[in-house]
């Protein structure tokens, strides 16, 4: 024990005492919900502190267990932001819905925890701890306003398919393990390429590949994506699709650079096997996105597609590759979460006012909100200068430098087809009017309002920016 | 001292895993679909116990132990949100679980 152990797993520890510290207060203190928001908020800014003082260090920890520093660590700082703008969304939302319940905030930073020790982890069983802890808050988050039958229908959806992956992301973990005679990346790095049952050691490589392309939710392991996303709570669905997402991401990096970087024959049929995934993930996501009528379940299809872009960063398997998935992420964090955010304020008791015709004359009755949405629409279409765009710029130059020219050329194509169903939006919103009365949704408070200041400032910062931040990730 | 070989055992694990997952893939009731994957959970156990005491390697041991717990806690979630399914729907039947679809 050092102290070099501790520094490493120094972020996880912060928000991982800050989850207890909440759910002490829930016990003890009465009247206490404005306090554990302010405790919840202090505990993940705490995180991104820690997060950015161990930044510079490269930190290996309880024997290789845990890596922290660099990479490592913006992941961390993701995790916390996302958690920090879902507290701030989640009070009023949920007060609005008749499910506020305080068990919300401590299921919120376990789940954060859980993220960044999958981020952390360069071992399987830290890897596995990491995506179970995160994935059993999310199937609790999911099924969170449990007096709605849709929300309990999400739950045990995501529940039994998401334990159903785990089983063959720890079956690809047992085969690893049993043909390069560790649970450690090192030692998946360090003997990969002299094991002596090949074909074993493949098979566990592939059904880890399953096993992480379920929860990144990538084509064709994504049918648990819409139905979660429509029937969990709005704030719950944008943080599993961006944080969620991130923190599978997180792990694909770096258990793929030990595969690549153990100079074993065969990575590049891992890459073509990435690349398929790829595009079937942007083209089935966008394409049938096109096909929904309720903007939650076109947002879920739309973040298959997302996956998508992302895992052509994978393929790429590159350093290229690895930066342009964490620049889309931080993109993809503000103008997700921020469409979701707005799909929550307008959402209406009964769980509905959410088709594309409710989003008619959006522009007359609420001009500002849909002025933000069009912003955040605009970014996840990719066009230029929103955040989206930038990301997608550092994927498809990856995907070119590792001469995979031709799944650049599929991610532009995809791009256009997802114009139809974003726009389509946008015209709704603006163009269209309502024949009848509309619904009005819920109305801004103080911490809606910033935490969606914040997703606008950060989807046009990253966009009209791109250079600050390219040197700050570099 | 290693008179059944590796094979045997990664062979059994193969063939539980598999009927762990048919049966997922098969059967609608969701009590028994979380059997299944408990019965997937427990070939993983199998192959990893396997290996290491083939490889004399402790941490495959471990690991059984960490994916015991992790699947303790599974369960206890996962029949909470069963058995709020079946408060709202009195149901555990998937098919008949079905308000969401496009």
């Amino acid at each position: 024990m050092s102290e070099h152990d501790f520094l490493a797993i120094a972020p996880i520890t912060t928000v991982a005492v800050f989850s207890l510290i909440v759910m002490l207060v829930d016990a003890l203190v009465k009247k206490n919900t404005s306090l554990m928001q302010t405790l919840s908020v202090v505990g993940l800014l705490g995180g991104i502190g820690v997060a950015i003082w161990t930044l510079p260090k490269s930190l290996n920890g309880f024997n290789g267990l845990v890596a922290g520093g660099g990479m490592t660590n913006l992941f961390d700082i993701l995790f916390c932001s996302a958690g920090i703008l879902t507290v701030f969304l989640a009070k009023d939302y949920l007060e609005r819905l008749g499910g506020h319940f305080n068990e919300f905030y401590t299921l919120l930073l376990m789940a954060t925890s859980g993220a960044m020790l999958m981020a952390h982890a360069t071992d399987f069983i830290t890897l596995f701890v990491g995506v179970e802890l995160m994935s059993i808050c999310f199937y609790v988050l999911a099924g969170f306003l449990r007096r709605q039958v849709r929300s309990n229908e999400a739950a045990i959806k995501y529940f039994l398919l998401g334990a159903f992956a785990s089983g063959f992301l720890l079956y690809g973990m047992a085969l690893i393990y049993g043909t390069v005679g560790g649970t450690g990346y090192a030692d998946v790095a360090a003997n990969a390429a002299t094991v002596e049952m090949p074909f074993i050691f493949w098979a566990g490589v592939a059904l880890m590949i399953v096993g992480l392309a379920f929860k990144v939710a990538a084509f064709p392991f994504h049918q648990w994506a819409p139905d979660v996303y429509e029937g969990a709570p709005t704030v719950i669905a944008g943080f599993m699709s961006t944080a969620g997402k991130a923190a599978a991401f997180s792990a694909f990096i770096i258990f793929l650079n030990s595969v690549y970087g153990s100079g074993v024959e065969g990575t590049d049929r891992v890459q073509i096997l990435l690349a398929v995934l790829a595009v079937g993930s942007m083209f089935i996501g966008n394409v049938t996105a096109i096909a929904q009528t309720n903007v939650k379940r076109m947002l879920a299809y739309s973040s298959v597609a997302h996956a998508g872009y992302m895992l052509i960063g994978l393929a790429a398997g590159s350093p290229d590759g690895s930066f342009g998935i964490i620049y889309y992420l931080i993109a993809y964090l503000f103008m997700q979460l921020g469409a979701f955010a707005i799909v929550g304020l307008l959402e209406n008791e009964k769980g509905c006012n959410l088709t594309f015709d409710d989003y008619k004359g959006l522009s007359k009755r609420r001009p500002g909100l849909a002025m933000v949405m069009a912003i955040f629409m605009f970014s996840l279409t990719g066009i230029p200068p929103f955040a989206g765009f930038f990301g997608k710029y550092q994927l498809f130059k990856a995907a070119i430098g590792a001469e995979m020219t031709w799944l650049a050329i599929c991610g532009v194509v995809a791009s256009v087809i997802s114009v139809w169903f974003y726009l389509g939006l946008v015209i709704a919103m603006f163009f269209r009017d309502s024949e009848e009365k509309q619904a009005e949704g819920g109305t801004l408070g103080g911490l809606s309002t910033a935490a969606l200041a914040v997703a606008v400032v950060g989807t046009l910062v990253i966009g009209f920016l791109p250079q600050a931040i390219y040197d700050l990730l570099s | 001292m290693h008179s059944i070989p590796l094979s045997y055992y990664l062979i059994l694990s193969v063939i539980i895993f598999l009927i762990g997952s048919i049966g997922v893939l098969t059967r609608r009731n969701a009590i028994i679909i979380f059997m299944c994957i408990e019965l997937m959970l427990n070939a993983v156990n199998l192959t990893l116990v396997g290996f290491s005491r083939f490889s004399g390697d402790q941490a495959g041991q471990i690991m059984v132990l960490m994916v015991m717990t992790v699947a303790a806690a599974e369960a206890a979630v996962g029949l909470a949100i069963v058995l709020s399914l079946f408060r709202n729907k009195e149901t555990v039947y998937l098919d008949e679980v079905n308000l969401m679809k496009w």
